[in-house]
């Protein structure tokens, strides 16, 4: 008898630990899910789908008072893509090649720049190491927000420190001062003739590459040390030089740390709002627009909520593909832990 | 040809040399120069507007590069905190409207959040893949794809004539603005917390299981402990973001006493022309040292959790 409750417990405990529980367990997971539904579902869900509803209407600052919009089918869809928005400097082809590139560009150079200066700083006996891993750390710790504003004054053509440095530098080579009066962030010339990239596009590359390689070096640091020095031994014993080690065993250790990494750096630049904002105002003639502060400036700027949202929609879409894409390369290269 | 051939076997003895954490000088010399030229890099901005900020007000541009301008005066941060822009409205009022939004939003967000979580990350259910591709597509849109509808919808949300409240607008509120990052914060909380709840080991449950523990005793006695650090490091990034928030309070918010710091910071750098830069950088610095202050006090967490958010996607 005792012996028979015994196991019948034993049943329903194993019975619940191994079969995950079956019924009860859904009701009991239903119940730790229903605040998150609740709220998403009124404040995410909701105003996502009307987001879709809106992008088929021509909802503007009119209709805020309550009047309907009109049903305009596809329309702002048609004028997106076609780029015939009433909108100066609006180019939708040229928005997106612009925004891949920038945020190509960004990634490429600060996983290069933070993989070196984690090698530099993992080299056995440099004096110091510690306190330049925590000074180097600053760039992260200050809100972007705050550091495209403080870069913006940087850039001033007047009294910016980066056209005050470039002076001195310039002193003496003999060159007038008068040769740095550069307007960084609005020049409408592009100063590379052959290149059609505007100079604002370079001093943002700048800023974003401050701001950016610290944490690319935090993670490679994290993935150098974590390479057995065995490894390396073994690799000398077989007669490899530096290059080959750093080849077949550094590169072999970061790669799995670092492509993940790149691909959530990727997606972070590329909807990085402040630099494009705050510094160029998407200028000169819009060529350094985002397609995020393009959708900010079409609803905050120019109140034109139903395009907007239009606008939104196709970005939905341009973001699945971008994730599926950067998604598949993580997973080409899983990291060691999930092997 | 031969030339590589030589260095192949000098390299090794090199290196077993270095291990021992010796450096030869002139590569130590040169390293350092490396670090050196780099820490300049990182720290010449900070430096520079720290010294701006010194300017007195009367002077509106910096003349010229020096750490200590000539006249250094801390007035700028006692005019910053008085009155920081052309708006009747103390440096301490905006940093209790970004607080409140930083604070609410981001308590909120891991509150609700690590339940969802702990569902996704232990329970078997059904719909269970549907919500989370659900949660991943809302989480691939940045914050600004929502800004038209949840404009319109929390706009038709007003009452006039309220015991209280008088007119009352939801958008044109801090509740409103909060309401609009949390649309974005909460799939972010839920899913960086289900990437750490994913990684702790199952046998620590089991065992409360089989000692008779139920799912909510196993929840919170085992689990919610266990997962402080992320909770730390979730609520932190949710605290920054909403400290610094722009895209909802710029277009939602129209009443002075309800702006945020970053509105403020805005709103500076458009009123360039009027503004001294030092005001402009003693504002900044204010701005942005609570973060900083979090961030150093909680480093060792947060550099491993924003590695750990960075790889679980």
């Amino acid at each position: 008898m005792t012996t028979g409750v015994a196991t019948q417990a034993a049943d329903r405990t194993l019975g619940r630990v191994g079969r995950g529980g079956g019924r009860r367990s859904s009701r009991i997971a239903y119940l730790y899910l229903v605040p998150a539904l609740l709220v998403m579902g009124v404040i995410t869900l909701y105003p996502l789908m009307y987001q879709v509803w809106m992008s088929f209407t021509d909802y503007t600052v009119t209709n805020l008072r309550g009047n309907a919009p009109n049903w305009v089918g596809l329309q702002n869809y048609i004028n997106v893509l076609q780029s015939s928005l009433a909108i100066p400097n609006f180019d939708f082809v040229r928005l997106i090649l612009y925004n891949i590139f920038w945020a190509l560009s960004n990634v490429a150079i600060h996983v290069v720049l933070g993989v070196s200066i984690a090698l530099l700083l993992n080299t056995d006996g440099l004096r110091f190491k510690r306190f330049y891993r925590a000074v180097y750390i600053l760039p992260v710790v200050i809100p972007p927000l705050i550091v495209a504003t403080v870069w913006t004054n940087m850039y001033d053509p007047d009294y910016g420190a980066v056209n005050l440095i470039l002076r001195g530098l310039g002193g003496f080579l003999g060159l007038p001062a008068t040769a740095f009066n550069i307007d960084w962030l609005r020049q409408v010339d592009n100063p590379i003739s052959f290149i059609p990239l505007p100079m604002a596009f370079f001093a943002m590359l700048v800023t974003n590459t401050w701001l950016g390689w610290p944490l690319n070096s935090v993670v490679a640091t994290g993935a150098l040390q974590s390479i057995p020095r065995e490894l390396y031994e073994a690799a000398e014993i077989d007669g490899a030089g530096p290059w080959m080690k750093f080849k077949t065993v550094t590169l072999t250790y970061l790669r799995p740390a670092m492509v993940p990494y790149a691909m959530y750096g990727f997606v972070i630049t590329f909807n990085l709002f402040y630099l494009a904002y705050f510094m160029s105002q998407g200028g000169p003639l819009g060529k350094t627009e985002l397609l995020v502060t393009q959708a900010y400036r079409l609803v905050n700027g120019q109140q034109l909520y139903g395009v907007g949202a239009s606008f939104a929609v196709i970005m939905f879409f341009l973001l699945l593909v971008i994730t599926l894409v950067t998604n598949r390369l993580a997973r080409a290269t899983a990291s060691y832990e999930d092997l | 040809m031969a030339s590589t051939t030589r260095t192949l076997p000098a390299a090794p003895i090199k290196l077993n040399k270095s291990r021992r954490g010796r450096l030869s000088w002139r590569r130590q010399a040169i390293l350092q120069a490396c670090a050196v030229l780099l820490l300049f890099t990182v720290l010449f901005p900070v430096i520079w507007v720290f010294s701006v900020s010194l300017d007195p007000l009367s002077r509106s541009r910096p003349q010229g590069l020096s750490i200590i301008p000539p006249g250094a005066t801390l007035e700028s941060y006692v005019q910053v905190l008085r009155q920081p822009t052309v708006n009747p409205v103390t440096f301490l009022t905006l940093a209790l409207n970004s607080l409140k939004i930083a604070l609410g939003t981001s308590l909120l967000s891991v509150l609700i959040g690590v339940l969802a979580a702990y569902a996704f990350s232990r329970l078997r259910f059904t719909g269970r893949q549907v919500l989370m591709i659900g949660i991943l597509a809302v989480l691939m849109l940045p914050t600004v794809a929502t800004l038209a509808p949840l404009f319109v919808l929390l706009n038709g949300i007003k009452f006039t004539n309220l015991p209280l409240l008088g007119n009352f607008n939801l958008r044109d509120s801090l509740l409103g603005v909060g309401l609009a990052i949390i649309s974005g914060l909460l799939p972010f909380a839920i899913w960086n917390l289900k990437g750490y709840l994913d990684t702790i080991p199952k046998d620590l449950e089991e065992a409360a299981w089989v000692d008779g523990a139920s799912t909510n005793q196993t929840f919170f006695r085992v689990i919610l402990p266990l997962a402080m650090p992320a909770l730390a490091v979730t609520g932190f990034l949710g605290f920054v973001g909403g400290w610094t928030e722009f895209y909802f309070s710029w277009q939602f918010l129209t009443k002075p006493g309800d702006f945020t710091l970053a509105m403020a910071l805005y709103q500076m750098q458009g009123n360039f022309q009027s503004i001294p830069w030092a005001q402009f950088s003693a504002f900044a610095i204010l701005f942005a040292i609570p973060p900083a202050v979090v961030y150093f006090l909680a480093q060792r967490f947060i550099i491993s959790g924003l590695a750990l958010g960075g790889v679980k996607g």
